[in-house]
C-alpha cells in the first residue's frame, strides 16, 4: 500500500520535502552553527551577506540580520516553530472537523442541517480576517496561535468527513453491522470512521500547509509568536525592513514557507488521486 | 429561482447577524479594558468611570448586546477607539480601494485561470499540460506576502537600480503618486493603473494558479462526455466544440468556485494592502488589530463577511442565468 502510494511522484516528492524539513527542524540544535539569538559582535556582524565570514572567521552561510544574528541558525530553529504549529493546528482542525462530520452524518437529519449550516457560515468568512479578529482579542502566544488556527480550519474536513461517512453508512457492511446489533457509537467508531479516513487524511495534509502559511503570515503582520524566538514569519517581517540592503533576509524564510506548503499540497494532491480511484486520471 | 435568491439573501443576513453576535461575545471575553485605552494611562479613576459611562460599559450585558445589535443594523458602528472618528467613516473611506483591488483581481483571476485551465485540458497529459500543472501547483502554494515582497524587490527596487526601461518599473506604494494633482486626467489614470500593477500581479498570479487547477479538472470531465464526442462526430470544428460545448459546461462549476475563492482572495488582499500601503479595509483591519481598536476590528470582520455573502449571491444568480435546467426546475 505504502509502496504503491510512494510510486506517485507527487506523494514521493511531498513526503521527501516534509520529511527533510522535519528532520532539519528536529536536529536544529545540533545542526545550527550559531545560537539563533546570539548577536555576537553586533557592529561587526550585522547584515553580512550570505557566504561572508563573520568576525570570528567562521562563514555565515546565509548571512546575518540587522542584529547580527545568523540567518541559517534562525531558519533551522524557526522550522521547529512553523512545522510544530502547522502540524498541531492541522491535527486540531482534523479532530474538530471529523467529530462534527460524524455528528452530521450519524446524528439524524436535523442535526445534519444545523452542523452543515454552521460549516457553511464559517466558510464564508475570510480565514485571515477571522484570525486577525481572534488574535486582536487575546495576547499572542504559541498556544493561542495553534488554537485559533485549529478553530478556523476545520470546515473543509467536516464537509469531506460527513460526505464520506454518509457514503460508508449506506454500504451493506454497515447495514450488516447494524443488523448484528452493533450500537450507533460503536458502529461509528469501529466501522464507519476507519473506512472514511481517506478524505480526512487529504484535507489534513492541505490544512498543514495552510496553517504554516497563516502562522508565518500572522507573524509577518507582527501578531504571531512573540520575538525574539525565531519563526519564519517574523524573520520575513524583519527582513522586510531591510529589503533593499539585504534581500536575503526576507526571501530565504519566505522560500522556506513556500517549500513546506508546496510539499504539503503535493502530498495532498497525490494522496487524493491515489486513494480515490474516481478522481484518478 | 427568485425563491432561491430570497432564501439565500435571508440566510446571508442571518449569517452577518451571527457574525456580529459572535463578535460581541468574543469582545466580552477579551482581556483589557476599552475604557482604559480610551482615556490613556495617565487618567484618574474618575476619568475612567466617566469614560466607562460614556462608552456604555456600565450597563448590563443583555442591554449592551441589544443596543449593539440595533446600532449595528442601523449602520451606527460605534467610534474608533484609536482614531476618535465614527467606524463607518473609517471603513467607508477604505472600502472603495479594496473593492477596486479585489474586483480587478477577480477579473484577472477568472480570465487567466480559464484560459490556462482550458489549454491544459485540451493538451491533456502532454508536456505543456505537465509543465503548467507543475507551475500552477508551485504558485498556488506560495504565500501572498512573499510573492508581494519579491515583486517589490524586483520591479520596484531592482528595476530602478539595474536601470530597466521605464515600462518595467512599477511603484510599490499607495494608489497614486504624490504629485498626482499636477497631472492631466489621462496621466492621472495612467498613474493609478501603474500603482495597481504589482498588487494585482500578486493576487492575480495566486488566483490564476488556483482557478486553473480547478478549470482543468472541470474541462477534462466535460471533454470525456458523450455530447462532446457527438458534436465532434457531427463534424463541428474543434474550436467551436471547445467554445460552445465544452467551455459553457465547464464554466458552471467554476461559477460556484467564486464562493470559495472570495474568502481566500480577501485573505490575500489583507497582506497585499499592508505591503503596498494600499489604503483599503485589510490595512485598516491590521492597524486596528495592532491598536486593539475593537469596534473597527469587529465592523471590518462583518463587512468582509457581507462582501463574501454578496459575492455568493451574485454567483448564485449567475449560475441560475447560465444553467437553463435550474430555471426550469426552480420556477
Amino acid at each position: 500500500m505504502t509502496a504503491r502510494l510512494l510510486r506517485d511522484p507527487r506523494v514521493a516528492a511531498g513526503v521527501a520535502i516534509i520529511g527533510a524539513l522535519a528532520l532539519l527542524a528536529f536536529l536544529a540544535p545540533w545542526l545550527a552553527p550559531f545560537d539563533p539569538l546570539d548577536q555576537a559582535e553586533l557592529l561587526r556582524s550585522r547584515l553580512l551577506p550570505p557566504l561572508a565570514a563573520g568576525p570570528e572567521g567562521a562563514p555565515r552561510w546565509l548571512g546575518t540580520d540587522q542584529l547580527g544574528r545568523d540567518v541559517l541558525s534562525r531558519l533551522l530553529h524557526g522550522a521547529r516553530v512553523s512545522l510544530a504549529v502547522g502540524a498541531l493546528a492541522a491535527l486540531l482542525s482534523a479532530a474538530i472537523g471529523t467529530a462534527l462530520g460524524a455528528l452530521a452524518a450519524a446524528g439524524g437529519r436535523r442535526l445534519d442541517r444545523v452542523v452543515m449550516a454552521a460549516t457553511d457560515a464559517a466558510l464564508a468568512l475570510p480565514r485571515l480576517v477571522l484570525l486577525l479578529a481572534l488574535v486582536a482579542l487575546f495576547q499572542p502566544s504559541a498556544v493561542l496561535i495553534v488554537l485559533v488556527l485549529g478553530a478556523t480550519g476545520w470546515m473543509p474536513v467536516a464537509r469531506l468527513a460527513r460526505a464520506e461517512m454518509q457514503g460508508v453508512m449506506a454500504r451493506p457492511y454497515a447495514a450488516a453491522a447494524r443488523a448484528a446489533g452493533v450500537g450507533p457509537l460503536r458502529l461509528l467508531l469501529r466501522h464507519v470512521l476507519p473506512n472514511a479516513l481517506t478524505p480526512v487524511l487529504v484535507a489534513t495534509a492541505l490544512a498543514v500547509g495552510n496553517a504554516i502559511t497563516l502562522e508565518a503570515g500572522l507573524a509577518f503582520l507582527g501578531l504571531g509568536i512573540p520575538a525574539p524566538a525565531p519563526s519564519w514569519g517574523n524573520m520575513i517581517a524583519t527582513g522586510r525592513d531591510a529589503l533593499v540592503q539585504a534581500p536575503w533576509l526576507a526571501t530565504l524564510p519566505g522560500l522556506a514557507v513556500a517549500v513546506a506548503v508546496v510539499g504539503c499540497n503535493l502530498l495532498a494532491d497525490g494522496l487524493r488521486d491515489q486513494l480515490d480511484p474516481r478522481t484518478a486520471r | 429561482m427568485w425563491n432561491r435568491v430570497v432564501v439565500r439573501l435571508l440566510s446571508g443576513i442571518g449569517l452577518v447577524l451571527a457574525v456580529v453576535t459572535v463578535a460581541f461575545v468574543l469582545l466580552q471575553l477579551a482581556p483589557g479594558d476599552p475604557a482604559r485605552f480610551w482615556v490613556g494611562p495617565a487618567a484618574t479613576q474618575d476619568d475612567l468611570d466617566a469614560a466607562r459611562r460614556a462608552l456604555g460599559l456600565d450597563r448590563p450585558l443583555l442591554a449592551r448586546y441589544l443596543t449593539w445589535l440595533a446600532d449595528f443594523v442601523r449602520g451606527d458602528w460605534g467610534t474608533s477607539l484609536a482614531r476618535h472618528r465614527p467606524v463607518r467613516e473609517v471603513l467607508g473611506a477604505a472600502l472603495p480601494a479594496t473593492v477596486i483591488l479585489t474586483g480587478a483581481s477577480l477579473l484577472v483571476t477568472y480570465l487567466g485561470g480559464i484560459i490556462v485551465g482550458l489549454l491544459q485540458a485540451v493538451k491533456r497529459a502532454r508536456p505543456l499540460d505537465t509543465a503548467l500543472t507543475v507551475a500552477t501547483t508551485v504558485v498556488y502554494g506560495l504565500p501572498a506576502y512573499w510573492v508581494a515582497l519579491l515583486l517589490v524587490l524586483v520591479f520596484a527596487y531592482g528595476a530602478a537600480r539595474l536601470g530597466w526601461p521605464a515600462w518595467l518599473q512599477f511603484p510599490a506604494m499607495g494608489v497614486q503618486s504624490l504629485d498626482v494633482d499636477f497631472l492631466s486626467p489621462g496621466a492621472r489614470l495612467l498613474d493609478r493603473l501603474e500603482h495597481l500593477v504589482l498588487p494585482l500581479a500578486t493576487l492575480g498570479a495566486l488566483g490564476i494558479a488556483g482557478t486553473a487547477r480547478f478549470v482543468r479538472g472541470a474541462a477534462v470531465d466535460v471533454l470525456d462526455l458523450d455530447f462532446v464526442r457527438a458534436a465532434r462526430a457531427r463534424g463541428i470544428a474543434g474550436r467551436r466544440v471547445l467554445l460552445r460545448h465544452v467551455l459553457r459546461n465547464a464554466l458552471l462549476p467554476v461559477i460556484t468556485l467564486l464562493g470559495l475563492a472570495l474568502p481566500a482572495l480577501f485573505s490575500g488582499t489583507v497582506f497585499v494592502e499592508v505591503i503596498f500601503a494600499w489604503p483599503g479595509m485589510g490595512r485598516e483591519l491590521v492597524a486596528a488589530v495592532a491598536a486593539r481598536d475593537y469596534p473597527v476590528v469587529l465592523a471590518a470582520t462583518a463587512v468582509f463577511g457581507a462582501l463574501v455573502i454578496i459575492g455568493n449571491l451574485l454567483a448564485d444568480l449567475l449560475y441560475a442565468a447560465a444553467d437553463p435546467r435550474l430555471r426550469e426546475t426552480q420556477r
